[in-house]
Formats: structure tokens, C-alpha cells, sequence
């Protein structure tokens, strides 16, 4: 190795490194950040829904529990839609026609948040209002999940719209992932005479399984971390409702929206301890993901 | 020839790859309890035939097929026919073993079985193990039933394969190349098992070793850039060909 | 029989999906469209914003933010990217490239508006004010993370019989790894680079208290900058219906950016990578 050869290693490898020294500094300066507000509540600012910035009295309940639900409200609503859309892609409609719906969204995938929530502001808020709380409420209503007045701006309204969001992220990687199930396994289970549903679910589904786990788990991952769409359309009200009608908050929302107008340095410590949490949550999820893919694939 | 009984009949089939033709005008027999061998360069069709014999041809996207097969004199092209129960009766082993992956050896060699609906738990038993007898596997395998398949050799898979495709009680097995990523000892074994199969079956083997073909077949057939050149008895197509191009083939002087 | 019934109700519930699942984006991409045509004009790509009551106005200064500020981001983010991707393409396969591997993903991974808050401790409070750099290195951060990946995608796709026949007319090994491998990668790498800068452009949760907004001409990175998302999201929670509308068309002319780039990208590149 000759010395120009030690001096570009030596440089790429320093660019190389700075990626991880990146993470570190990241996540101790926020830490550093949210120092004042960590021991000045404790752990129970996590189980606290005080709110009140003239009292410098702050609680992350209602956001976490915002955050939390609008993302399950997504998964529950994008996971079947997306996996049956990426099975219609693949497996029943496998032509020209079904390259361009893949591609159309792909190309969904990259409209700006901002747009989903300008969208979810005029179109979809007073569509749940008037439309998808109501019949809900009719189906459901004695639950108190679909009980109270309806609201445009709500939990449900933001559970919604990261559904949106989500769903062309979840169809094609779960189309990409079933797409890598060899052809010759599906052949195999046609001579076999299995239907369409059977070759499905002896051939693809095995293969594909941990896979299309991955892909939720992203989809996820995306949900929690997503701030415009939701901060428009979700009501921005830090309370903690029975109700999924009801007007909510997340941790991403709060940020955005309070944090360029912190008044006190406990409040701006305290977003960053929000800030914090979420950051947590993403890497858990994250974590989470790789491990079930992990496990999935050595049970093979 | 002519008295022997018909099990399958192609009469006047074309089929076309995105409208390039890969077969055309195969007018041939398959007869019960024989083995016919389809044998030709690589490119000629061979596969592409067998594949309309359980019509897994037309899954390809882009892949078209005309004419008539008929299986017991029932044309298997005629409209609402029924393709599940096509590919129950016709059984296919493919070139690649393919076992299931996330399955275990028992699942796979039942697979094809529970499609059928809900069967007993003693019954699909039996089927299994008379499947993996048939296939001559059983002894090699009857400790690890719950062993994942694709854990078993090569040779063990494509045995495992047939097994999977025996244990739907099929009616004609249609074996793709069934030993060309196997190794001799392995293939020796599959070749013992086509004789004991033609008992009870009407076998149709693809295969681009000739030699393969002479020593498992009754009948071959010749293949050649998607025509069906000579058909006959292996012997004669092996000794007497009539065809100049069969002649050229098989003393090896192209392909 | 209870077969056929099963797999009727499999491509029921597949084709049902499917419609749904296709519905909604149709109808957001037809809402930008109608409403963001109907408020585009001349004026809306060269004026500066203007105040509630008065007619016209753009988002002039908005646009060429965006630009100022994805800029500054590929100065942030490229190198790192870039040469990072290298590394681990060709010395990257021990533990040191698990790490930096896996610091990627978890980078990538993050939500962007925790990136805009280091950003914000980082440079806004140091600086004391909001500014365009401090938008544009969150911004570069979050591409981090693609480009690194990219890279090292496209580097190990070129053949090693390159390499070593690089190394066999007697060229030294940085030169090789730049001059031959990174040249036969360049036209992958650019495509995710491309596909990663269309991504920034659509981002507004790091830049609302990093580059924050401003309503007039700034070509200053110390200074306050407009981007278009950040623009788009004001008009779109203001009470007015002449800023709404303006939102509708800004939004229209980001997606059509967006949407033109990763199309023609795709044109020339059959991988798509998810950030």
C-alpha cells in the first residue's frame, strides 16, 4: 500500500465515521437538552396530562398516547389494504397494467407530507365528520371508542390520513418481498392443484412472511415519526379521550407546533424531552423489526 | 402402438411466448403405463409441451396456446374446464427441486393433500407415508418428519418432490428434467423409481440426456425448434431413426 | 366447494383492497391538481407574497429557497454520503462497517423533525437565530443516510475483475477506486442522489424552526429563508381563503417537481430506494 493509498483510506474512513459520531451527538445533546425538564418531573412526566405553559407544569401522556393510537388507528386500516394491493400486484393481475399501478405507488410515496395534511384539512376532515364518524358511531357505538361528537380535526382523522400515508410504503415493499418468492414454488403448488388463494397460502406466504413483517414494521416506523400530516388534521388538543372522535395530539405535533415559541428554557426542555421519547419509540419499533425478522428467518 | 391405451392426446397444439412461437402443430400420445420420454436441444419446446399438459403454460404472462389436449377424451382446453382438478390428475415434478421452504418434510409431502379440504389426521399419515414408500424416501427420512425439507440433499429433495406430487394420487406424472441438477448416484435412484411408477402411472419425462431417455422409456419423441420431428418406440428412434435431423441428434452431431 | 368459496372471497378481498387502497391517492392527487390549477398563475413563480386583501402574489422567494436550501444540504450530505458508501463498499465487511452500517439505519430511520431539533441546539441556538444553514444541515442529515446507502450499492455491483484489472496496470488503489469503480458506479449513485434530493425538497418538519420563513428576498444562509413546504403549511392552517388557495398551488407545483424528477430518474434506473 503506498502512502496516497493510507491518506484516502484514512479520509473516505473519516467521512465513513462521522456517521455513527453523528448518532451519538445527536442523541447526547438532546439528551443534555432535555436535562432541566428529566429531573425536574421524573418519571411521571410520562403519566401526566398537565399541560400549562404559563405554570411551567408539563405531562407527555396525551402525546404519547396520541402518537400511539393515531399509528395503530394506520396499521389496522393500511396493513390489509396494502398487503391486498401488493397481492393484486403480483400475484393476481401480474401484467403491464399492474407494473403502472406499482409504480403509481411508488410515486405516492414521495408526495410531501405537507400536501397529505393540506389534503386532510379541506377534503378528509370534514368527510370524517360528516361521513366516517357518523356511520361508525351507528355500527359501534356502544363502545365508548365510537362514542361523544363527532370532530374533523381528530384522533380518528389523523389515524386516517397516516393510513394514507403509509399505504404505498407497506405495498411495495410487501410487493417487492413477494415478488422475490421464486416463481417455481407458486408452479409447484399449481400442479399440485392448488387454487389461487392455496398457492398463496402454501407457496408465498411462508417465503414472504418475516419479509412483509419488515415491511409493516417500517410502515410503522414512518406513522410514528410523521409530523405535517398529522399536526393538520389530528386537533391539537393535549387530552386524553376515551373517544377516537375527539380532537388529540401527538409527540411530533406538539414539537412542531410549540417549539420555534418556547417561552421558558423548562419548556423548550421539555419538548426536547418529547423529542427524546419519540426518538425512543422509533428505535424500539425499529429494533423490534429487526429482531422479528431475525427470528422469522432462522425458524426457516 | 395403435392398440395400446391412450392416456393423454395432443392434437394440433401451438403455443407462443409473447407472440413468439415456441411450439407448433404437436399432434402426440402419452399411453397408460408407459413412459414417454421427450427429448430435443435446448430451446426446442420439450418443456413448453409438457406444460400445456397441465396447462402451466398460459400462467406465464404473455403465454398463448391453440389447439386440443385431450386427457381420457376429454379436451382439457374446452372452456370451464376445470383447472384444479386438471392439475390433481396430471402431476408435475419440476428441473429444481422445490419444496416448500417454511415447510417441514411431512407438511410438504402432505401439501398437496389438505388442499383438498379437511382430511383426517390418520389418513393424511398414511398418504405420507405411502407417498414417501413410493417415492423410495421413507427409510431415509422416516426419523425427521419435522425436519424443514430444504434441509434434506438434493436428490432427497426432487424424491420429496415426487412424493408431494404421488400422494395426490395423480394420474399421469409429468417429470421436467426431474435429474439434470442431481448427481449420478442420485439420478440412478429417480431412474429405479420411474419403472416402479409406470405400474400405476402414465409417466412423461423431459430430459436432454439421451441416454436417460433409453434407459427409462418406452416411447420418445423428438423435438426440434417446436416441431415434433419423429415419434416412435425409443428403441427404433435410438437404432432406426426415419427422421435425417432425429438421426443427427442422437449419434450427437449437433446439440 | 368450500374451496371455490374460499377462493372467491381471496380475490374479493384482494380486488377490494386494491380499489380502495388506490382510491384515496387518486383523489389527493386530483384535489392538488383541480384546486392548484385553478389558483396557478405568472405571478405565483415570480412575485413575493403578498398580504391578505392584496391580489396576486407568489411564492417567488419560496422556490428559490427550497433551492438554496437543498443546496446546502448536498454540501452537508453528499460527502458524507459518498465516500462514507465507498468505505464500507470496499472496507466495510468487519465490525467497524457493522457499526457504521447499522448507525445508517437507525440515522435513517429517525423522525426528521428530531433532526430538525439537533439542528436547532446545534446552530440556531449557537447562532442565535433562525437561519438557512441550520435548515439546510438538517436537511442534509436526513439525506445521509440514502446516499451512504445508495453508494455502497452501486459500488459493489461493479464487477471486482475491474478492480483488480485496475490494480494490474499498475494504478495504485485509491486511483482505482476512484477513477474506475467510482466512475462505472457514478450513474447509480446519481440516481439515488436525485432520488434523495426530490425527498428533501418535500420535507417541512425540520425546517419550521431551523430555516424557519420569511415573506421576503433573502439570499443569506445566516438568515431567516422561505422554503416552499414550510410556505404551503402556513397558508394551509390560515384562516384566509386567498392563502389556502395559494397552498393548493404551491402544492401543485412541489408535487409536479417532485413527481417529474423521480419519473425521469426512474426512466434510467430500475431500483427505487426507501429512505
Amino acid at each position: 500500500m503506498g502512502q496516497g493509498d493510507i491518506w484516502f483510506k484514512g479520509f473516505i474512513f473519516a467521512f465513513a465515521a462521522s456517521i455513527p459520531l453523528l448518532l451519538v451527538s445527536l442523541v447526547v445533546v438532546l439528551f443534555f437538552w432535555a436535562w432541566p425538564a428529566i429531573i425536574h418531573f421524573g418519571w411521571s412526566f410520562i403519566f401526566s396530562s398537565a399541560w400549562d405553559p404559563l405554570a411551567d407544569n408539563y405531562g407527555a401522556l396525551p402525546f404519547i398516547y396520541g402518537t400511539l393510537v393515531s399509528s395503530l388507528i394506520a396499521l389496522l386500516i393500511a396493513v390489509p389494504l396494502g398487503l391486498g394491493c401488493a397481492i393484486f400486484i403480483s400475484e393476481i393481475y401480474k401484467s403491464k397494467t399492474g407494473e403502472y399501478i406499482a409504480l403509481m405507488v411508488e410515486l405516492l410515496a414521495a408526495i410531501p407530507s405537507v400536501v397529505y395534511g393540506l389534503w386532510g384539512i379541506f377534503v378528509l376532515a370534514p368527510f370524517s365528520a360528516a361521513y366516517i364518524q357518523p356511520v361508525l358511531g351507528g355500527m359501534f357505538g356502544f363502545l365508548p371508542l365510537f362514542q361523544g361528537p363527532t370532530s374533523g380535526p381528530s384522533l380518528l382523522t389523523g389515524g386516517i390520513i397516516l393510513a394514507i400515508m403509509i399505504l404505498p410504503t407497506i405495498t411495495a415493499l410487501s410487493r417487492e418481498v413477494l415478488q422475490a418468492v421464486p416463481y417455481s414454488l407458486r408452479e409447484s403448488a399449481m400442479a399440485l392443484g392448488a387454487t389461487r388463494w392455496e398457492t398463496f397460502k402454501v407457496a408465498v406466504f411462508g417465503p414472504a412472511r418475516s419479509g412483509i413483517i419488515g415491511a409493516i414494521i417500517l410502515g410503522l416506523g414512518r406513522a410514528l415519526g410523521e409530523t405535517m400530516a398529522v399536526t393538520m388534521v389530528i386537533g391539537n388538543r393535549p387530552r386524553v379521550s376515551a373517544s377516537l372522535f375527539a380532537p388529540a395530539y401527538s409527540l411530533a405535533a406538539v414539537i412542531a407546533n410549540e417549539f420555534a415559541e418556547a417561552v421558558t428554557e423548562l419548556n423548550l426542555a421539555v419538548l426536547i424531552e418529547l423529542a427524546l421519547i419519540l426518538l425512543v419509540i422509533t428505535i424500539a419499533v425499529n429494533g423490534l423489526a429487526r429482531y422479528l425478522v431475525w427470528q422469522t428467518t432462522l425458524k426457516k | 402402438m395403435d392398440k395400446l391405451p391412450i392416456k393423454m392426446k395432443a392434437v394440433d397444439l401451438n403455443a407462443w411466448f409473447s407472440g413468439k412461437q415456441a411450439l407448433s402443430k404437436i399432434n402426440m400420445d402419452v399411453y397408460s403405463n408407459k413412459v414417454t420420454a421427450v427429448i430435443g436441444p435446448s430451446g426446442c419446446g420439450k418443456s413448453t409441451f409438457v406444460r400445456n399438459l397441465n396447462r402451466l403454460h398460459e400462467t406465464i404472462p404473455g403465454a398463448t396456446v391453440e389447439g386440443a389436449v385431450f386427457l381420457d377424451e376429454e379436451n382439457i382446453f374446452k372452456p370451464r374446464y376445470d383447472l384444479v382438478d386438471l392439475r390433481r390428475r396430471v402431476g408435475m415434478v419440476f428441473q429444481k427441486p422445490t419444496p416448500f421452504p417454511t415447510m417441514s418434510i411431512y407438511e410438504n409431502a402432505a401439501a398437496g393433500i389438505k388442499l383438498a379440504g379437511r382430511v383426517p389426521r390418520p389418513v393424511v399419515d398414511q398418504a405420507v407415508e405411502t407417498a414417501l414408500k413410493q417415492a423410495a424416501l421413507w427409510n431415509e427420512v422416516k426419523d425427521c418428519l419435522d425436519k424443514p425439507g430444504i434441509g434434506l440433499s438434493g436428490g432427497q429433495q426432487q424424491r420429496l418432490c415426487i412424493a408431494r406430487t404421488l400422494a395426490v394420487r395423480p394420474e399421469v406424472i409429468l417429470l421436467d428434467e426431474p435429474c439434470s441438477a442431481l448427481d449420478p448416484i442420485s439420478t440412478g435412484k429417480i431412474e429405479e423409481l420411474i419403472h416402479e411408477l409406470k405400474k400405476e402411472y402414465a409417466i412423461v419425462i423431459v430430459t436432454h440426456n439421451m441416454q436417460q431417455a433409453a434407459r427409462v422409456a418406452d416411447f420418445t419423441g423428438f423435438f426440434l425448434l417446436g416441431e415434433l420431428v419423429e415419434f416412435d418406440v425409443t428403441g427404433k428412434i435410438f437404432t432406426a431413426p426415419r427422421d435425417k435431423r432425429t438421426e443427427d441428434y442422437v449419434t450427437g452431431r449437433f446439440g | 366447494m368450500i374451496r371455490e368459496i374460499k377462493e372467491r372471497c381471496f380475490l374479493a378481498a384482494v380486488f377490494f383492497s386494491a380499489a380502495l387502497a388506490v382510491l384515496p391517492l387518486i383523489a389527493v392527487l386530483g384535489y392538488v391538481f383541480v384546486k392548484g390549477i385553478g389558483a396557478l398563475d405568472l405571478n405565483f413563480f415570480t412575485q413575493l407574497p403578498a398580504p391578505v386583501g392584496d391580489p396576486g402574489g407568489g411564492m417567488a422567494n419560496a422556490m428559490v429557497g427550497t433551492f438554496i436550501l437543498v443546496g446546502i444540504a448536498c454540501l452537508v450530505g453528499l460527502p458524507v454520503g459518498i465516500f462514507g458508501g465507498i468505505w464500507l463498499a470496499q472496507y466495510g465487511s468487519g465490525k467497524r462497517g457493522f457499526i457504521i452500517r447499522y448507525s445508517a439505519d437507525v440515522l435513517s430511520s429517525l423522525p426528521s423533525i428530531v433532526i430538525g431539533i439537533f439542528a436547532y441546539v446545534l446552530i440556531v441556538a449557537t447562532m442565535k437565530r433562525f437561519s438557512a444553514i441550520a435548515g439546510g444541515f438538517a436537511l442534509g442529515i436526513i439525506m445521509i443516510p440514502v446516499v451512504t446507502r445508495t453508494t455502497e450499492e452501486m459500488v459493489k455491483m461493479v464487477p471486482r475483475t475491474l478492480y483488480e484489472a485496475g490494480l494490474a496496470l499498475g494504478l495504485p488503489e485509491w486511483r482505482v477506486s476512484l477513477q474506475i469503480v467510482f466512475r462505472t458506479a457514478w450513474n447509480g449513485i446519481f440516481t439515488g442522489v436525485i432520488l434523495a434530493v426530490a425527498r428533501i425538497m418535500g420535507e417541512t418538519a425540520p425546517l419550521i424552526f431551523t430555516a424557519f420563513n420569511t415573506m421576503y428576498w433573502n439570499l443569506r444562509i445566516d438568515q431567516p429563508m422561505a422554503s416552499m413546504t414550510v410556505q404551503i403549511y402556513n397558508y394551509a392552517i390560515s384562516p384566509f381563503s386567498q392563502w389556502q388557495a395559494k397552498a393548493w398551488a404551491g402544492s401543485l407545483t412541489l408535487v409536479f417537481i417532485i413527481l417529474m424528477v423521480t419519473l425521469v430518474v426512474r426512466k434510467y434506473s430500475k431500483r427505487v430506494y426507501y429512505g
